[in-house]
């Protein structure tokens, strides 16, 4: 699995970030996360608003934070 | 709609706490808990009632909608008006900033979006409300959607696409019409658990903010005799706004922070004015907006968009003291 966490290095990012950890952690599931904070990066995936968690180069939460219960969910969906 | 939270207060207070009445402690406690019960109230109520508008007009549809339409000027209104209504965080504006530029929107009703954003905001108008009353509260809004149409309208006649970096003019230049935005399904009832859950993230956000805020502005209030800074900033001393203004452009704070201090220097004799513009000054130009935006326009570009909004800033403050 492949999971994103794009975002400027605002404080709502790294919640996000953080959160994808631990859900993965509680979950146990293994996956390559990667956190894209350079803007020109960011922009190749046409988003507007941040933090975006995207999932297998799919949005999956967009412009909030994702809490830990909704990425668990989508982890063993 | 609120007497019940002044009886709530005065009964925690005097009768409960057993302060006596008239102290300056009891004026001050009285004050807080009063101020805190209300705008918390008023908090929820604003952000859920715009985060429901929020899920029917998501940010996508609205750079979709200015991008597709051709709209005869009107795009400045729009977009002003998509910006109060939208949800503003910092960290958002680069994305934003660029997502439009992509869409082949102008650049002038860019930046009408992203003047009234922080301007115009769920918290703000929750606090003004609570602070100053509806009539005031309406005034900014509307003059913050104003503000955001004539300085997107002028930065947009200036000409300036040759200032933004060159990575952005790249993308200028491969700018297209976006298409469709795929809307979510969602009934009502759907929407309902979500649009609660965001607004309160967003009271959860500034929690602290506005207690720290009232605690101060509590405290000045008990304290500072009334009248106290009529002898320093008048309405007759023609430089108090742009002193107020340029003093405000530097600080950094959000709406809950600083709103209840502004409250107390009204209360104490600083024309609503004056105050407004310094808040507006606050929440709508700041130094680290300036260092994100550095990504996207080069510093002559950020001068001039701070300069030209500072400028009618201070031009609203005076109205503000010629109307209220």
């Amino acid at each position: 699995m492949d999971i994103k966490v794009l975002g400027p290095g605002c404080p709502k990012c790294k919640t996000t970030y953080n959160n994808v950890l631990e859900a993965l952690k509680q979950t146990g599931t293994q996956a390559i996360v990667t956190k894209i904070e350079d803007i020109e990066e960011m922009m190749k995936y046409n988003i507007l608003t941040t933090p975006v968690l995207m999932i297998d180069d799919v949005i999956k939460v967009k412009g909030r934070v994702a809490d830990i219960k909704e990425i668990k969910a989508f982890l063993t969906a | 709609m609120f007497t019940w939270t002044q009886k709530l207060a005065d009964w925690l207070v005097y009768s409960i706490l057993g302060i006596p009445y008239g102290s300056k402690l009891g004026d001050a406690l009285d004050f807080f808990i009063l101020d805190t019960i209300k705008i918390l109230i008023l908090l929820f109520l604003i952000t859920s009632i715009m985060g429901l508008v929020n899920s029917y007009f998501p940010v996508d549809k609205i750079r979709n909608f200015l991008s597709r339409n051709k709209l005869f000027g009107l795009e400045y209104l729009f977009a002003s008006t998509f910006g109060a209504i939208t949800p503003f965080c910092s960290c958002s504006s680069v994305p934003l900033f660029i997502g439009f530029v992509k869409g082949g929107i102008p650049l002038g009703v860019t930046f009408a979006f992203l003047i009234t954003s922080p301007l115009v905001n769920e918290v703000a108008v929750a606090m003004f409300i609570g602070l100053f009353g509806l009539k005031p509260t309406l005034i900014y809004v509307s003059s913050g959607i104003i503000l955001g149409m004539i300085g997107g309208g002028i930065l947009g006649k200036l000409k300036l696409e040759k200032y933004l970096t060159p990575w952005v003019r790249g993308i200028l230049k491969n700018a297209e019409k976006e298409g469709g935005f795929e809307e979510e399904k969602k009934s009502f009832l759907q929407r309902i658990p979500e649009v609660f859950k965001e607004a309160m993230g967003i009271i959860k956000g500034v929690f602290w903010y506005i207690i720290i805020g009232i605690g101060i502005g509590a405290g000045m209030h008990g304290f500072i005799p009334t009248g106290f800074f009529e002898a320093y900033i008048s309405k007759e001393n023609p430089l108090a706004v742009p002193i107020a203004v340029l003093l405000g452009v530097p600080m950094y704070s959000n709406a809950a922070g600083v709103l209840p201090i502004i409250q107390v220097f009204v209360q104490k004799g600083i024309p609503i004015g004056t105050a407004i513009a310094f808040m507006m000054a606050v929440v709508g130009l700041s130094i680290p907006e300036a260092t994100l935006l550095k990504k996207v326009m080069t510093w002559k570009l950020i001068a001039i968009f701070f300069s030209v909004i500072t400028i009618f800033i201070i031009i609203s403050g005076y109205m503000f003291n010629l109307i209220l």
